[in-house]
């Protein structure tokens, strides 16, 4: 199917053509997008989907004209109404921005002045575009917060962004790109920074708005699940080339591309594991947590009294060998929160810690110091969490040099480990930069081995990698963990994931756990009404990644490596049974 | 090495390394240029610059030699710049890293007396120091080392703040390192390129504020400095303008090429200034 | 605010009561006994006499008790005696105070308008000859020494080229009135002004232009370039507002700085503030007013900081909670 099978009577809205961009000197690739080439329809949400480096908001940004000095369009055209965007003067470019194309950033906390209020900068947008009127834009911005589903617009209107949560301000952005009713619509990942629950409601607003206003929308993503729930057409970019385009039905059922099928097949897709964890339970258990709790105290000075936040409300959970416990929450939940209290990177107020039956909650840091290397934690950045100053080798033994042993044998342990978790030998006398992120976070992993811990916390340990790198590095942790039968407490915002790794799962919110269970259940029956409303929240319910590289692999393809899990669940049933 | 190469490649460091070069080997090679004790009187007084090739900057109001004394006040100059910054860092360092790595009360307070060093204005401190003290080379070395130190330490402090909430340093924790190796090791050498930035920006200042120390008469008696130079000759401006012109020059080319070499370090240190290469 | 405001002169008593507790100790280190020098003046060096006036000022009390009578006398205006001058310290420093404050308020306003003027210019001109222009002359500012310039510019503008007065706050003797003496004070203040205002122009130069650039780099100037507002405005209404709060932060800090500068600045031009009060002090030992000038300095600079941390709430909006 082609462009113009769908639309034989309308022109597009939008074309992109042979658009190339070519990145400074010292990058690994010439071009930072080569030969792109697209339509955008009225009225149909078209998404670009891509790895973290594979271009696809460059073409957003080239459109908008706002792409770094650094990189200019070498090559092919923009055209929008009959004219070229990339050689528009720039009077004539800034006239179009915001009246024509307007633009939803990712960060919704760095989009607005701090300075302004959100009145004054919807207003703006209407003032630079010739609204003279001060009545009818005061009137108009009331309108658009109003619509945009912010509550009390003659009251926000005076707030400035600080006092809004993320998906006010998100809905704030999205107020002023409405503003003047434009025929194009960017949003370059503009739910990626906001909670689930949140992001839900934001997709819910675009979408709604596309379907009033009948804009065309240019919906940059990573997520194949927020592609599910929005996308009409998809466009697949891999290292700034496009590799797939095709209706969402196409590109979601039956992807043609190996790099489609194999972003596809590692999406989380929620099928717990379960099973392995029973027979363990009889044992006494490793880590049991009583009645724990935590609050924040901040500001507090001379002459002021501090903010109270609690942060852990008696939480009570339990966890044996073997077992994999998954810690679920949106931010501000306390999850993190309660991963450090454990660790004893942050002190509790009061309950306790029970590893292996002795109270930790209570001793000092010199006391747990010699039990510290029993309990190790993997992080969230893969990035921050290796000092880039010392290399994989001094990364990996510092710890057991600090407990006592001597350097030679901590290396020995250290190359293992590197063979264990996919890397090479050669790594040992490497610096953390060399290394992708991906491969960074497998030293991370290596370097909580290096200690023979029999607890392993893993905080948001997959968030910060790509889909198809996350999956890999959850096998490998799914894998030592059962090799080791270490008990492992998996801290993550994202229930799919949680859902594949975990045998069991807490969900929190605001501190307190609102349900607990196995995997399996809390995903298919939750009880709660926040469990269900978080589940409900999850993009791409409709549409199953599992079913549709099993429905490729009986053709003779090449897919690449499925996951080898135990059993598959389908999105968006609730029956217990299963 | 890779360090040289990138600081070699900007223009006003290298200018500014040559400068603080030559000034450095006429401080060394003062004595050797100028045998005679530059507070002798050699020639005639008043010597216009240029009028004798002997002194070729001219002589003041008591023949003394003008090029002489700014050979020698070099030394003065550059000594009790460098000295009393790192006193100060020292200071500076101790308290920052203590007060950001503990935080807490141990922080507010460190902070609060902090505060109070860099809320006094700060020359009019070392003014009173010096004065109270009695002139010498260490109470001014002192004196500005205390007036210039809680810049360091707000700015150690900050760093530590933020380092100690970053997850290399949680894992170092987690991994049961003890607290002093993990200031020592995982912690201050990340700090280090701010620490070398502002610490190169301080010796420029200290020098500055060494020269006013002796233009109001608060310098060592026992050696030469531009300062005193330049305050001796206040009162004979009309008469003689080379007496003060020269050795502010010298401590204008001396702080100036201090505070090339430190910017230089500052662009070559800050990652976010160079092309970020994946 | 109410409760902000009261904080906030709690933290400033704090801070001037932290200055008198060190300005007691440092006159206590002060060379010389104070009742010997006492005794001196009064002509006679006999024993008994230093003995007596020594319990007369209560030298022969406690530490502890001597500290607390400072401090009730300083809080009660009482800085001390200058036997030099045969006055209360207080009252020669009130007789030149305003002559400081009007140097050094003349110079804030002129280096912070300036250097903010200058460093907007060079940011919005950046990588041009403007900006070259304009940052060299910052950094050769930024390492001059302040006595320096002023001594060549009075050789350059008043020795040589005769535009305006070298010395002196107005002609002396000239027995001007009402708007033709505040005219003969605006000549005579031109060089101390530029002078002692220069260098700290060159600082909030280098400030400014290097947080404009940052703020230019900011998500939200994206945000108003997509929304279509034109570059001027989005200099003057984000990008500037945003980039001037951590100069004015830093300006606040630095005003007690400039007091300081002030005592070079006065020498030179035999200005009648505390600044040339402190270097005559320094020329006749006369430790009670060269410390009085320290405390009556760190009081103005307390209250200049105190009056910048009320403003910066009505600046931004983020501190009224913090």
């Amino acid at each position: 199917m082609t462009t113009d099978q769908r639309h034989m009577s309308e022109p597009p809205l939008l074309s992109v053509r042979n658009l190339s961009i070519r990145l400074p000197e010292g990058f690994d690739r010439e071009y930072a997008i080569e030969d792109i080439t697209y339509d955008l329809d009225p009225g149909e949400i078209l998404c670009v989907v891509g790895e973290s480096g594979s271009g696809k908001s460059m073409t957003a940004n080239a459109i908008m004209g706002l792409l770094p000095e650094l990189l200019k369009p070498v090559r092919g055209s923009i055209e929008y109404r009959g004219r070229d965007l990339l050689t528009l003067p720039e009077e004539e470019k800034r006239e179009l921005r915001g009246r024509d194309i307007a633009m939803v950033f990712q960060e919704p906390l760095s989009a607005l002045n701090p300075l302004m209020t959100v009145g004054e900068q919807i207003d703006e947008v209407l003032l630079v575009h010739g609204e003279t009127d001060s009545g009818v834009r005061l009137k108009r911005v009331l309108e658009l917060l109003d619509f945009v589903g912010l509550p009390e617009p003659a009251t926000i209107r005076n707030s400035y962004p600080f006092r809004l949560s993320g998906g006010q301000r998100q809905r704030v952005v999205i107020a002023m790109a409405l503003a003047l009713e434009p025929s194009i619509l960017i949003a370059d990942e503009p739910t990626t920074a906001l909670d689930v629950t949140t992001q839900a409601q934001i997709l819910d607003l675009i979408k709604r708005i596309q379907r009033i206003k009948g804009m065309g929308v240019i919906f940059v993503t990573h997520d194949f699940g927020v592609v599910a729930d929005i996308a009409d057409r998809v466009i697949v970019m891999e290292k700034g080339l496009v590799v797939e385009q095709g209706t969402a039905e196409q590109v979601l059922n039956q992807p043609r591309h190996p790099y489609t099928q194999r972003l596809i097949a590692a999406v989380p897709h929620g099928a717990a594991a379960g099973g392995s964890g029973a027979a363990v339970h009889e044992q006494a258990p490793l880590l049991e947590l009583r009645d724990l709790n935590k609050t924040y105290r901040t500001g507090g000075g001379l002459f002021s009294k501090p903010r109270v936040v609690p942060a852990v409300q008696h939480v009570s959970l339990t966890l044996h060998r073997g077992q994999t416990l998954g810690v679920v929450g949106e931010s501000g939940s306390g999850k993190s929160t309660l991963g450090r209290i454990i660790i004893k990177l942050l002190q509790s107020d009061s309950g306790q810690i029970l590893y292996h039956g002795q109270d930790i909650a209570p001793l000092s840091q010199a006391a747990f110091r010699p039990m510290r290397k029993r309990i190790q934690m993997i992080f969230q950045d893969p990035f921050a969490s290796l000092n880039p100053r010392h290399t994989v080798g001094r990364i990996l033994t510092d710890g057991p040099v600090a407990n006592g042993v001597a350097r030679p044998e901590a290396r020995q342990r250290a190359e293992e480990l590197l063979a264990l978790v996919g890397l090479d030998a050669s790594a040992y006398g490497r610096y953390p930069h060399e290394f992708s992120g991906g491969q960074r976070q497998r030293i991370g992993i290596a370097r909580a081995l290096m200690l023979d811990p029999d607890l392993l916390i893993a905080d948001e340990s997959v968030s910060a990698l790509d889909v198809s790198v996350q999956e890999q590095v959850l096998r490998l942790l799914k894998e030592i963990q059962e090799r080791l039968q270490l008990g492992m407490i998996f801290i993550t915002h994202d229930l799919r994931v949680a859902a594949q790794i975990c045998d069991d799962i807490i969900v929190m919110r605001r501190g307190e756990v609102v349900e607990s269970g196995p995997a399996a259940r809390i995903f298919d029956a939750p009880q709660h009404e926040y469990t269900q409303r978080l589940i409900a929240a999850i993009p791409g319910k409709d549409w199953n990644p599992r079913q549709v590289i099993e429905s490729l692999q009986e053709e003779p393809s090449d897919v690449a490596h499925a996951s080898p899990a135990s059993r598959t669940l389908r999105w968006g049933t609730a029956d217990p049974a299963a | 090495m890779d360090f040289v190469k990138r600081f070699s490649k900007n223009y006003g460091a290298v200018v500014g390394a040559i400068i603080l070069g030559l000034i450095v080997l006429m401080a060394i090679a003062a004595p050797v240029l100028f045998p005679v004790d530059p507070w002798r009187t050699v020639a005639m007084p008043l010597l216009r610059p240029f009028e004798d090739a002997q002194y070729p900057l001219g002589t003041d109001m008591l023949g003394r030699d003008i090029a002489a004394g700014i050979a020698h006040g070099a030394k003065v100059s550059l000594l009790i710049g460098t000295v009393s910054t790192l006193v100060a860092v020292l200071i500076g360092v101790s308290v920052g890293a203590v007060a950001g790595f503990y935080g807490g009360i141990i922080d507010d307070l460190l902070m609060r007396f902090t505060e109070f060093f860099q809320i006094i204005p700060a020359f009019a401190m070392a003014v009173v120091l010096v004065a109270i003290f009695s002139p010498s080379i260490t109470s001014i070395t002192l004196a500005i080392a205390v007036v210039s130190w809680p810049g360091v330490a707000r700015l150690v402090r900050a760093e530590f703040l933020s380092l100690r909430e970053r997850e290399f340093v949680q894992a170092a924790v987690v991994v049961g390192q003890s607290v002093p190796r993990i200031i020592m090791t995982q912690i201050l050498p990340n700090a280090m390129s701010p620490i070398i930035v502002t610490a190169s920006l301080m010796v420029a200042t200290a020098i500055l504020t060494e020269s006013a120390l002796s233009f109001l008469g608060l310098g060592d008696r026992n050696v030469m400095s531009w300062g005193f130079m330049i305050g001796a000759a206040r009162t004979m401006l009309r008469e003689a303008w080379w007496m003060s012109f020269f050795p502010g020059f010298a401590i204008l080319l001396a702080v100036l090429a201090i505070n090339l070499i430190g910017e230089g370090i500052n662009d070559v240190m800050n990652p976010h200034l160079r092309g970020r290469k994946q | 605010m109410m409760s902000f405001t009261l904080q906030r002169v709690m933290k400033a008593f704090v801070v001037i009561l932290g200055v008198v507790i060190l300005n007691f100790f440092l006159i206590k280190m002060a060379p010389g006994d104070p009742a010997v020098i006492l005794a001196g003046e009064a002509g006679s060096g006999d024993p008994q006499f230093v003995e007596r006036l020594r319990a007369e000022f209560g030298l022969d009390q406690p530490v502890l008790v001597q500290l607390w009578n400072y401090v009730s006398g300083v809080l009660r205006g009482d800085l001390g005696f200058s036997y030099r001058n045969q006055v209360p310290v207080l009252d020669l420093i009130l007789d030149r105070l305003p002559a400081t404050l009007l140097l050094t308020g003349a110079a804030f306003v002129f280096s912070l308008v300036t250097g903010i003027l200058f460093g907007v210019l060079a940011a919005r001109n950046r990588g041009n000859v403007l900006d070259s222009i304009i940052t060299t002359l910052a950094l050769i500012f930024y390492a001059t020494p302040l006595f320096w310039i002023a001594l060549m510019a009075v050789l350059l503008f008043s020795l040589n080229l005769g535009w305006v007065p070298p010395f002196d706050m107005e002609t002396i003797g000239a027995g001007y009135t009402g708007w033709r003496r505040a005219l003969d004070i605006a000549h005579h203040m031109i060089l101390p002004v530029v002078t002692l205002g220069l260098f700290y122009t060159a600082i909030y130069t280098r400030l400014t232009r290097a947080s404009m650039l940052e703020v230019m780099g900011l998500d939200f100037v994206k945000t108003a370039r997509a929304k279509g507002v034109p570059k001027r405005r989005i200099i003057r209404r984000h990008v500037l507002r945003n980039a001037i709060l951590p100069v004015f932060t830093f300006a606040s800090m630095q005003a007690g700085q400039l007091v300081g500068g002030a005592i070079l600045t006065e020498t030179v031009f035999a200005w009648p503030g505390i600044g040339r009060l402190m270097f005559d002090a320094l020329m006749q030992r006369d430790y009670p007013v060269l410390l009085g000038v320290f405390l009556v300095t760190a009081i103005v600079v307390v209250a200049i900081n105190f009056i910048a941390d009320l403003l910066y709430r009505f600046v931004d909006p983020r501190i009224a909670i913090a």
